[in-house]
């Protein structure tokens, strides 16, 4: 089966306004035009639903306070008291990863989170965040972090590396998980479209495949922003409590 | 044995990762289940945790995959 696919060319990256300072490339892409459209839509969410607030909310009104009551949740629960000085940074977080990867669902769009540079961004920043909050917090007593208690000194041999390496692997594991489910579940979209182009009458299968899948998707776009979320708010409760 | 074939076999490889992913959604689910059908109550505690687990395994079976994409389209 000989099938022209080429399932990876909606990742490519566009100038859409080509800036250059020197050597420095700072072209507006169609990358920077979907954050760009990502931080608009959340700002009017946010702004607009809330500017004649009732207290019988109204539709709009009511997905930003749900949005907001859901992530307040779970920065409480999950990172522990004290934590709710946090709460901007995580809600900011969540709805920028979830707005991106809903907006990328849409056909003939661009996934900005299918890039490995921006959720490594992403994760950078709340890795580098986060152990600046610990250090602030705890002083030198934040490295008690990697020594766990009530263990016997041979054990600690073994166990502090290995505490410092899944500490240190936080960003990449945080960063290709994200990557990882958006490359992949748009991949196997556009496969599956493209059998669908090339079986003409059976087209209708892999149709119905396709459709299961933005199924999925939408789900997996939801969750992994959800998911992302839920464990900088952990990496938060280790920095601020020490376990 | 010339690229071509070779890296359709190192696709199919890579996809054995899908496996464990298999394994571990399933495990995170009849967990749910046995859970919620001992204590319905507890239903609303334990299910954020299943999705959170869902995901993460998920995502531990689309490393492999996304290799395999890499070694079919990129390379």
């Amino acid at each position: 089966m000989a099938i022209e696919l080429q399932p990876l060319e909606q990742f490519t990256i566009e100038r859409l306004i080509p800036l250059h300072i020197g050597r420095l490339d700072i072209s507006y892409t169609n990358s920077a035009l979907l954050m760009t459209i990502a931080v608009v839509l959340i700002t009017a969410l946010v702004v607009l639903s809330t500017r004649r607030a009732a207290l019988v909310p109204g539709r709009w009104q009511s997905v930003a306070e749900i949005s907001y009551e859901f992530v307040a949740d779970m920065v409480d629960t999950n990172a522990g008291h004290g934590a709710r000085e946090f709460f901007p940074f995580v809600f900011t977080l969540f709805m920028f990863i979830l707005f991106s990867n809903l907006l990328g669902l849409i056909p003939y769009s661009f996934t900005v989170t299918s890039h490995i540079i921006v959720t490594f961004a992403l994760a950078a920043l709340v890795f580098v965040g986060v152990t600046i909050v610990g250090i602030v917090r705890h002083g030198v007593h934040f490295l008690r972090l990697f020594v766990p208690e009530g263990v016997p000194a041979v054990l600690l041999v073994l166990l502090v590396p290995i505490e410092l390496l899944s500490y240190f692997i936080r960003p990449f594991t945080l960063s290709i998980r994200l990557f990882a489910n958006m490359l992949a579940g748009h991949t196997m979209l556009a496969i599956f479209g493209g059998f669908a182009a090339s079986v003409g009458v059976f087209a209708i299968f892999p149709l119905g495949i396709n459709v299961l899948l933005v199924g999925l998707e939408l789900l997996v776009a939801a969750l992994q922003a959800y998911v992302f979320a839920i464990l900088t708010c952990l990496y938060l409760r280790d920095a601020l409590h020490l376990h | 044995m010339d690229l071509a074939s070779a890296k359709m076999i190192g696709a199919g490889l890579a996809c054995i990762a899908l496996v464990g992913a298999g394994v571990g959604i399933g495990n995170v689910f009849s967990a749910l289940i046995s859970a919620v059908a001992r204590n319905p109550a507890a239903q609303a505690q334990v299910q954020p945790f299943a999705f959170l687990g869902f995901a993460l395994a998920e995502a531990t079976g689309l490393f492999g995959l996304a290799i395999a994409f890499l070694i079919l389209f990129v390379f």
